[in-house]
């Protein structure tokens, strides 16, 4: 691998973090919105306070929140709190801080998410090689078409008609949640399966509305590979079909379908967020829905720059692995 | 017309699926009280019947009269924001793949940076900044904003590959200035291929705006297939088993989407016959 190559991505991978910091800082900005200002009115319209003190409770907050200060002041000391991952406090939820709400509902959406892709993944891939393989079994063929209805829809839709028919009419699941609400987080066999009871639903909305769109992809790659003539000779050595679909075919179709895993990144994660509103799953969407709901700007800009840093560098990483992976990957200078 | 559609099986699937949704909106219109998607404007919770075929929600609207209303709004803003994207799209791309150098430099940084980023986090971002509630047209607005990104991308690579055929050339040796090889040379051979990917970016511009809207976001008195799913959601309408909420607005959102994306891969195959049966 070549060096300028990873400075190249490294260098993008900065701009893209400087950059997400910067949107987070500003687009709230230019609307003018106060949101101390907007979270206490609130408040005291809920709580039926007296309105008398509101403007020093204001002062004191913004001083906390060092609102007071010029813009320009305000955006460096804001990229330096970034560059150290100090969000700061939730709004709504004073005496926490973002980071702690975070470190909660950040293990929920990656162990989701991570689980579903790597599983849409190898079925969707295995799946598609399939269809494009002229020995494979017809039944594949019949999966087809509904595997592209799916991957056309959205996932958290998919998410709504699961829930409605396996947790509301069927009765087999449950409804909502990540566990068992009022049960104790603890290391048992009996928590393990119900928290996986629970994810399973999003779960599979997640993989069925993605199948399609890995099955797809590998087809088109499949078909491909089959035309190389290298295919053509170990056919004519007479190598099993066995050997040929896993060893020859597979391998080689395999290595542009990685690459469409980065491009995929962003979207999936978007899905999962919105299956993570629908379900109540105690994940980073959920929190973000509250945080929108409660118009708590520091924890929405703080989940923003989580998921924004989270995806580039996951993305980051995918680049940096592939030319490992697949030497003719050439990333010379255009 | 009619024999090219039944060899492309799926672009006539596609244009069934938009087309029936065109029929239902336009015969809701004609036949059926529409106004009654206002809330309290019928019984609240009545499951459907004669007065109600699709019941009523919560608030008191009447779900049929809903959905009428609301499919053409959220097709509005996919086709809005879509149009705008693709516009802006190929102007970008033209530019950037056509002339080259410095500026193709700058856009295709911004597009690889652009296209990274979840765009729908951007997303939220601009809507929650936007004081007050959005409009539809707001809506479609506010999705434009990323809808290009994609366009430009793909029309690029498109551009690259035609303006290397010979007429191209050939046009340019005889003396035909820049402008005149792109109007008259590259985007009448371009058009299929925008149309292609016009469809699909509103299919993208309607799931953005649809998820907007199901957290919260989305305009708050419109009402759009989004909108009812937000409100089915806000009233737990799932735990009480009220599937003539939800159902329909998934069922219509989903027709869409299929039509859409098969709409898009049809298209594909009119502008690349190269890559016929690819689905």
């Amino acid at each position: 691998m070549r060096l300028d190559y990873v400075i190249r991505r490294v260098f993008l991978f900065v701009v893209i973090t400087w950059l997400a910091a910067t949107l987070n800082f500003f687009l709230p900005r230019i609307s003018g919105q106060d949101p101390v200002r907007e979270k206490l009115l609130q408040q005291a319209m809920s709580g039926g306070y007296v309105h008398t003190g509101m403007e020093e409770m204001v002062a004191s907050y913004e001083q906390k929140f060092g609102l007071d200060q010029p813009l320009w002041s305000q955006y460096i000391t804001y990229l330096g709190q970034m560059a150290r991952l100090d969000f700061g406090y939730s709004i709504a939820n004073y005496p926490r801080t973002v980071w702690a709400i975070l470190g909660e509902s950040v293990p929920w959406t990656v162990g989701l998410l991570l689980t579903s892709t790597v599983l849409a993944f190898a079925i969707g891939t295995v799946l598609g090689a399939l269809l494009a393989w002229p020995r494979a079994n017809k039944i594949v063929h019949v999966l087809f078409p509904p595997l592209l209805t799916l991957s056309a829809i959205p996932y958290f839709l998919l998410g709504l008609v699961l829930i409605y028919i396996f947790a509301f009419q069927l009765n087999w699941l449950p409804l909502f949640g990540g566990y068992t609400a009022g049960s104790f987080p603890e290391f048992s066999w009996s928590h393990a399966i119900d928290i996986l009871r629970h994810s399973l639903l999003p779960a599979l909305s997640i993989l069925l509305s993605s199948l399609g769109f890995w099955a797809l992809g590998m087809r088109g790659m499949m078909v491909t590979v089959q035309g190389e003539d290298y295919m053509t000779y170990a056919e004519a050595m007479g190598m099993k079909n066995r050997t040929l679909f896993f060893h020859y075919a597979i391998r080689n179709a395999l290595l542009p379908q990685t690459t469409q895993l980065g491009l995929a990144l962003s979207t999936i994660l978007s899905g999962a967020i919105l299956v993570e509103v629908i379900f109540s799953y105690p994940g980073i969407g959920t929190v973000l829905y509250q945080a929108i709901r409660q118009f708590d700007y520091f924890l929405l800009q703080g989940i923003i720059f989580t998921i924004v840093v989270g995806v580039t560098l996951a993305t980051l990483i995918l680049d940096l692995i592939y030319p490992i992976l697949d030497p003719r990957i050439s990333y010379g200078r255009q | 017309m009619w024999r090219y559609l039944r060899r492309n099986k799926i672009l006539l699937v596609g244009l069934f699926l938009i087309g029936f949704l065109a029929v239902f909106t336009i015969a809701g219109y004609l036949f059926w009280d529409v106004q009654m998607y206002r809330p309290l404007s019928a019984p609240a919770n009545q499951s459907p019947s004669w007065d109600h075929p699709f019941g009523t929600d919560r608030q008191g609207r009447d779900l049929l009269a809903t959905i009428i209303a609301g499919t053409p709004l959220t097709l509005y803003i996919g086709v809005l924001a879509g149009a705008i994207g693709v516009t802006v799209g190929t102007v970008l791309a033209l530019v950037s793949a056509y002339y080259g150098g410095f500026w193709d430099t700058i856009i295709r940084g911004i597009v690889d940076v652009g296209l990274t980023i979840p765009a729908l986090l951007v997303l939220i971002l601009i809507a929650v900044s936007i004081q007050g509630g959005l409009s539809v047209t707001m809506m479609a607005v506010v999705v434009a904003s990323l809808s290009w990104l994609w366009p430009t991308r793909t029309i690029r690579s498109q551009v690259l590959s035609i303006k290397e055929r010979a007429y191209v050339q050939i046009a340019k040796l005889s003396g035909t200035s820049g402008l005149g090889v792109i109007i008259k040379e590259l985007l009448p051979n371009l058009l299929p291929y925008i149309l292609a990917t016009f469809v699909g970016s509103t299919a993208a511009a309607i799931l953005a705006s649809v998820g907007l809207e199901v957290l919260g976001l989305g305009p708050m008195d419109s009402p759009t297939l989004g909108m009812t799913i937000y409100w089915v959601q806000f009233n737990a309408a799932l735990l009480h088993g009220m599937w003539w909420w939800f159902l329909p607005p998934i069922i219509v959102i989903i027709m869409l989407f299929v039509g859409l994306f098969a709409t898009s891969v049809g298209l594909d195959e009119l502008a690349n016959p190269r890559t016929r049966r690819a689905v």
